[in-house]
């Protein structure tokens, strides 16, 4: 299809001074930057440094405070998404808007004009997605496709109103490799027919093999622009993080010791209806040993560390072991006391209350396995406060995090110095086992090397460390084992260092290593 | 064009301490305006309505006598609400505790003995405690509503003790009025100072108010409630668990409910009729609001309420409006403690924009 309308000389966009105020603060200040025709820009950043608050601007969901956008030249006022679809601005959301119940056709005609059938929407759909490689049934069910089939409806809806600018944020943060692949090539194909993209994405290797150019943002200002191709990973993430980041090392071989968590045919069926049951999973983690599970999210992964943390129990004592006792039935601060040490995914409400204070917070871990220092006054089990306060001030030290005060709320950290915390909160018990899922999810990149450093180096000091993450680069960063777990079943172990990402992808996509040469014939 | 609630990003400490300050204020204000759409002059009506009871000290001890069960139910309640469980069924188990309390002067009438009155309290919190448990059944185990459940048993609670009084346990020596026999004297709750009628329920009342206070504050029980009442996902990480909360909250603030029950009973009445009470159970729950759930607050807003209840008495005897006139401060209270709350965690915005229900869908 070709691109509508006269090719002006000067960029397609330009954004000057764009800025966004939330009450006093500055979720973008006077941001400066352009789009050419025809380039895939990436749009870097950490979490919160205005990225989304950037894109939503430019697509009309939010009004700036200050500032120009210029579209082919001419200053525009963008109030709505439907005017940023007038222009020709498309955008492919991070977290989708589909109805499930819906067919693939009947979903792309509700963003569409009225008068157009049904017929002609799933025709024409069916026709882009074949000339863009983005294979869609459009009379399939949303709710029988997978994440990455969902975004490419995401996609081929955008693209059905033929537009020039078509805005990804984090579009590969759910697909596995092959399917990141396939996406890439599309982008190259719109790319090619003259239209520009704008990349929003924290993943460096990406922003190196696909863009053009790169802008970076850090607190809401722009700290760089630059070709990707150009710069290494590291000089890319200084840029974003404002420092270098340390490379977490893991130099030595661990010392394997005793089988110190074991889950044997661990079944658990679903709890909800929107839950994965967990099928037969087997896994051995050792004393020295790193264990990383894999998958795409929602494959079973908090339904795993439900089982083996204890928060719901399962009704077989010995499809949980550990330190080879068995703890199936036993509940969460059972299984602390024998030494284990849990970190959730989700930190707001779940590993933290956010409203309570950080020494609050520690209790709520460690009520029972510290009880003898943290609990006095016999049975009214009075909280100890100081020396509560002070095993914080040593976590906080320990784990370098940076708060406001002494003894803040949970809820006014960022999110890193919050996850630092957390996972200081159990390493500070020297755990003999440490269960921890999406250790570094959101998280800056500062922080997140720190934390992934102290998983390595708990590994070296003995203890046996379970990890499940839906971060490739960090798994190979902290692995010594790996693992995959797909539909709630998970695959044999291999080691870190002979497995490469197009097995774990492949794995990821469900081939468990037996139909292997089927499997990579299928997937392709 | 609608209205909608947007979550402030800070809260002002300020007016959260103010809030049931402005409250009343606002409360006082619309009283006014109510006493003079019905043609009285507001400043000679609201003085009769809150401090002509302050004046005197037998009035001062009636105001005890009214918050006592406010305070001890306020504060059980707060517990409950805390954690997440909405126990609107106080009522009930006041009720329920002052029948349960009243077997023993009622049924064993002609036994004396110093005991008595200790055995009348503890069976008064039992049955308070049993009554809320049938809520807290319906909820750790059929996942029911307590909401609707504690409420309807109220009115389960107010027929049974009106089928008691007019039946078995009718006093035989009371020409046939609905009433039960008056209580010995080992059975009634003794004043507490020489000056009044105030009982002893009033000390129960504070008693309890610093040691929920003290555990709130202090204990780990304390931090169980508020988590779970926060979380109940950050609850079960820390090893609690929600369902063996819900027993606790609803069983204790039932006791509490009894204890008032049986200590207004034996204290105040020295009987059971067919109605024991002007809806403490209630108004409670407006008083743990008020106190914003912390016990030395529901201490300051159990004496407030009870105003409001001898407040209409005088009201109706001085300037000759219905009592109901209490019923309405009540609700102007409660709707605007509530109303101060939530403006203090929200603004109020006009949305306009075509495109406003798509910005909600993408803003997570």
């Amino acid at each position: 299809m070709p691109v509508k309308g006269p090719i002006a000389s000067g960029p397609l966009l330009a954004v000057s001074n764009l800025t966004k105020l939330f009450g006093s603060f500055a979720a973008c200040n006077a941001i400066n930057l352009h789009i050419e025709p025809g380039e895939i820009h990436a749009l870097l950043g950490e979490n919160g440094a205005g990225k989304s608050t950037l894109v939503k601007m430019l697509f009309g969901v939010l009004a700036p405070t200050a500032g120009e956008i210029l579209w082919m030249g001419d200053n525009v006022r963008i109030g709505s998404p439907g005017d940023a679809r007038k222009l020709g601005i498309g955008m492919v959301f991070q977290h989708f808007s589909l109805f499930e119940a819906l067919t693939v056709a009947e979903n792309i005609a509700l963003s569409m004009d009225r008068s157009i059938s049904l017929a002609r929407v799933a025709e024409e759909a069916s026709r882009l997605s074949h000339v863009y490689g983005l294979p869609l049934d459009p009379n399939a069910h949303v709710a029988d496709l997978s994440v990455g089939e969902r975004q490419r409806i995401e996609i081929v809806r955008a693209l059905l109103q033929n537009p020039q600018l078509i805005i990804l944020d984090e579009p590969t943060s759910v697909l596995t490799p092959q399917e990141a692949d396939r996406l890439f090539e599309t982008l190259l194909k719109l790319k090619a027919e003259g239209r520009s993209v704008l990349y929003i994405s924290h993943r460096l290797e990406e922003v190196q093999r696909i863009c053009d150019r790169a802008t970076v943002l850090r607190h809401g200002k722009v700290t760089g622009a630059c070709d990707p191709r150009a710069e290494t990973p590291a000089s890319l993430a200084r840029m974003m993080v404002g420092n270098d980041v340390a490379v977490v090392t893991s130099e030595g071989t661990n010392t394997k010791g005793d089988v110190q968590l074991e889950a044997r045919h661990l079944s658990v069926a679903a709890r909800t209806p929107f839950a994965v049951s967990l099928k037969d999973v087997c896994l051995k983690v050792k004393a020295g040993e790193v264990l990383a599970i894999a998958g795409v999210a929602g494959n079973g992964q908090s339904e795993l560390f439900d089982a083996l943390s204890g928060e719901y129990p399962v009704a077989d004592d010995n499809a949980v072991q550990i330190r080879q006792k068995p703890v199936g039935t036993r509940n969460i601060n059972a299984r602390r006391l024998m030494g284990a040490g849990f970190v959730p995914e989700e930190r707001h409400g779940h590993a933290a209350v956010s409203s309570l204070s950080l020494s609050d917070n520690l209790v709520l871990a460690r009520n029972q396995s510290d009880k003898r220092a943290f609990l006095g006054g016999g049975f009214l089990k009075i909280i100890r406060q100081g020396a509560v306060k002070a095993a914080t001030k040593r976590i906080s030290e320990a784990m370098d995090v940076r708060k406001s005060g002494e003894d803040p709320p949970a809820g006014s950290l960022s999110g890193g110095n919050l996850q630092k915390f957390i996972v200081g909160r159990e390493l500070d018990r020297q755990p003999a086992v440490l269960i921890v899922n999406q250790p570094t999810w959101g998280v800056d990149a500062g922080a997140a090397s720190r934390i992934r450093q102290a998983l390595v180096d708990l590994a070296k000091a003995g203890s046996a460390v379970l990890v499940i993450s839906q971060d490739l680069d960090e798994i190979f960063e902290v692995a010594t084992e790996i693992a995959v777990i797909c539909e709630g079943r998970l695959s044999d172990p291999y080691p870190a260092r002979e497995l490469s990402r197009e097995k774990i992808g492949l794995l990821m996509g469900g081939m468990h290593g037996k139909t292997e040469g089927a499997g990579a014939a299928h997937a392709h | 064009m609608r209205i909608e609630l947007e979550r402030r990003p800070k809260v002002s400490a300020l007016f959260s301490i103010l809030s049931p300050f402005i409250a009343f204020a606002l409360t006082i204000v619309f009283g006014g305006i109510m006493f003079a759409l019905l043609g009285k002059n507001p400043v000679a009506a609201l003085y009769s309505f809150f401090v002509e009871p302050l004046s005197e000290v037998w009035s001062l001890h009636e105001l005890a006598i009214k918050a006592a069960p406010l305070i001890l139910i306020g504060v059980g309640l707060s517990v409950c609400f805390r954690s997440n469980n909405w126990n609107i069924g106080a009522e009930g188990q006041f009720i329920m505790g002052a029948i349960a309390g009243s077997i023993l002067p009622v049924v064993f009438y002609d036994w004396q003995s110093p005991l008595m009155l200790p055995l009348m309290l503890v069976l008064g919190m039992i049955g308070g405690a049993l009554f809320a448990a049938i809520p807290a059944f319906l909820k750790a185990h059929m996942n029911t509503n307590e909401i609707l459940t504690s409420l309807m048993l109220v009115y389960v609670a107010q027929l049974f003790l009106d089928w008691l009084v007019r039946g078995p346990w009718r006093n035989p020596e009371g020409m046939n009025f609905p009433e039960t026999r008056t209580f010995g004297a080992d059975a009634i709750l003794p004043e507490m100072l020489a000056s009044g009628r105030t009982h002893w329920g009033f000390a129960f009342a504070i008693i309890a108010a610093l040691a929920v206070w003290f555990m709130m504050r202090y204990t780990l029980r304390g931090f169980e409630i508020t988590v779970l009442g926060q979380s109940e996902r950050a609850g079960r990480f820390a090893g609690f668990s929600s369902r063996k909360m819900i027993w606790f909250s609803m069983l204790f603030s039932g006791a509490l409910a009894g204890l008032a029950g049986i200590s207004e009973v034996s204290g105040a009445i020295q009987q059971l009729r067919p109605v024991i009470s002007p809806g403490y159970g209630f108004t409670a729950i407006i008083v743990a609001f008020l106190g914003r759930l912390n016990p030395l607050g529901i201490i300051a807003a159990g004496l407030v309420l009870a105003l409001t209840y001898l407040g209409g008495e005088a009201a109706q005897l001085s300037i000759g409006v219905s009592d109901k006139v209490t019923r309405v401060f009540q609700g102007l209270l409660l709707f605007f403690v509530l109303s101060c709350d939530t403006l203090i965690h929200y603004r109020i915005r006009l949305v306009r924009e075509r495109f406003a229900a798509l910005k909600t869908d993408e803003a997570h």
